[in-house]
């Protein structure tokens, strides 16, 4: 078993028995979703609108909530040090962090998207385009966050640095999902260009996340 | 003296100490010959008569916010690469002034766009570019203050400047690739600019004013911050005494 896998297991094992694993995210999902009709009306053709936004607000919150429990757990513990002084490169490592992090968070939102979607009004077209951005789109996220996480991850009183570090980079992550998602149901635009350049978004941030997130540990912990 | 003696706290304070006065005086004459071109040589718009003379504040402030961010890179691979003694110290002391560069472009911009487009703000590429560039701003000048050790401070604010020099192309070229209500670019832009010499001279030179009004201010918060950090060692070497 090489170091990656390993790190990807044990980063999925501890993810899923502490902290409420994957369903806590799901729920804040649930919760963000249900907020939404409280505050703008319950007209659902405005709710089928909108449904695609408020879907990728609420999983762009979500994902950002168990971001910073990422890198910092590993810190308080010591084990980010052993990573640090291992042979594994550290890209590969926060890589397995990013990928594990993805798969218990970030996937199981993609899965609930067409129960929310329905909550939402949105047509069957619109509930698949949307889940289709969010799995294209989400591994953006989860790597654009683990920049920020590397950056706060010594603070002890970091409170909001995190979202206001991050969230600016996942503007165009979030511009892009949201009008592949209206140019799948309504649009005079085709799916495929913001798609595209939502998958060009996604393997860009692959690179850059690991590589930032690296530096970030080694400058930032020495 | 060489360039790189300027990597010594103690002479760059010596010789800011010196050039400030001189760069005072030439930020207000800049001002001065570029202010008089603006209202007695640029020409009214036609359509939009006097209002159009915001341009002069708002173009220039615009450029600034993007070259002090680049400036801010520059600075951040100085830390980063070659771990120069002062590029830290320069790429904080410029993220507060390029921060309110920044929102006086915004502010300008809107007051602009008000009888020009009758709106305060449109969410275009342009504007959502600057103003997302604004929250960068931000952001940096937020992680130098949680962050208490100034030197693990400046290593993480040079991996935040540089992951968001990204955003620099977008907003440069967000005129050309989507479709803005923001007019295209007029100035840099293939083919030479396309402004009237009447209006483009005064325009570079309230410009080159703004630089000065920059690298002016930007020196003398530089001096600032390293005397803040000495004041900082001193406070630490009373206590280590102390205890």
């Amino acid at each position: 078993m090489t170091a990656f896998t390993a790190l990807l297991l044990r980063d999925m094992r501890l993810a899923v028995r502490i902290g409420g694993g994957a369903l806590m995210g799901v729920l804040f999902f649930l919760i963000v979703v249900t907020l939404v009709p409280f505050a703008v009306g319950p007209d659902l053709a405005q709710l089928r609108r909108i449904g695609p936004a408020i879907l990728w607000l609420g999983a762009l919150l979500a994902s950002l909530l168990t971001l910073d429990r990422l890198l910092a757990a590993d810190h308080e513990d010591g084990s980010l040090d052993l990573l640090l002084m291992g042979t594994t490169p550290l890209e590969l490592a926060v890589l397995a962090k990013a990928a594990a992090h993805w798969i218990t968070s970030c996937l199981p939102l993609v899965i609930a998207t067409p129960l929310l979607g329905l909550f939402l009004n949105l047509e069957p077209l619109a509930i698949g385009a949307v889940a289709l951005t969010l799995l294209a789109g989400t591994p953006a996220l989860t790597c654009i966050g683990l920049i920020g996480a590397a950056l706060s991850v010594a603070l002890r009183r970091g409170g909001l640095l995190l979202p206001v570090l991050v969230l600016p980079l996942t503007v165009p992550i979030l511009i892009f999902g949201v009008a592949a998602s209206n140019a799948a149901v309504a649009g005079p635009m085709s799916f495929g260009a913001p798609f595209m350049i939502l998958c060009a978004l996604t393997l860009g941030s692959l690179v850059l996340g690991p590589f930032a997130a690296a530096a970030a540990l080694r400058h930032g912990l020495e | 003296m060489t360039l790189i003696d300027l990597a010594n706290p103690t002479r760059f304070l010596a010789l800011t100490a010196r050039m400030l006065p001189w760069l005072a005086v030439a930020t207000c004459a800049t001002f001065a010959i570029g202010l008089y071109l603006v209202w007695f040589v640029a020409p009214d718009d036609y359509q939009q008569g006097a209002t159009v003379k915001i341009m002069f504040i708002h173009v220039p402030n615009a450029w600034l916010a993007m070259a002090v961010w680049g400036l801010m890179s520059i600075a951040s691979i100085g830390t980063l690469v070659w771990r120069h003694p002062l590029a830290d110290v320069g790429a904080k002391a410029a993220a507060p002034i390029g921060a309110a560069f920044t929102f006086l472009a915004l502010l300008t911009g809107s007051l602009w766009g008000r009888p020009m487009w009758g709106t305060y703000w449109v969410w275009d590429a342009r504007l959502t570019s600057v103003l997302v560039l604004f929250l960068m701003y931000l952001g940096v000048m937020a992680l130098w203050r949680t962050v208490d050790d100034p030197s693990r401070a400046a290593r993480a604010a040079a991996i935040l400047t540089l992951v968001g020099a990204i955003n620099l192309p977008i907003i440069k070229f967000s005129v050309d690739w989507w479709n803005t209500l923001h007019q295209p670019a007029s100035v840099f832009r293939p083919g030479g600019p396309t402004i009237d010499p009447s209006i483009l001279t005064p325009l570079l030179v309230m410009a080159l004013a703004f630089m000065l009004l920059f690298v002016t201010l930007h020196l003398a918060a530089m001096r600032n911050e390293i005397l803040r950090r000495r004041v900082r060692t001193m406070w630490l070497m009373q206590a280590h005494a102390a205890s």
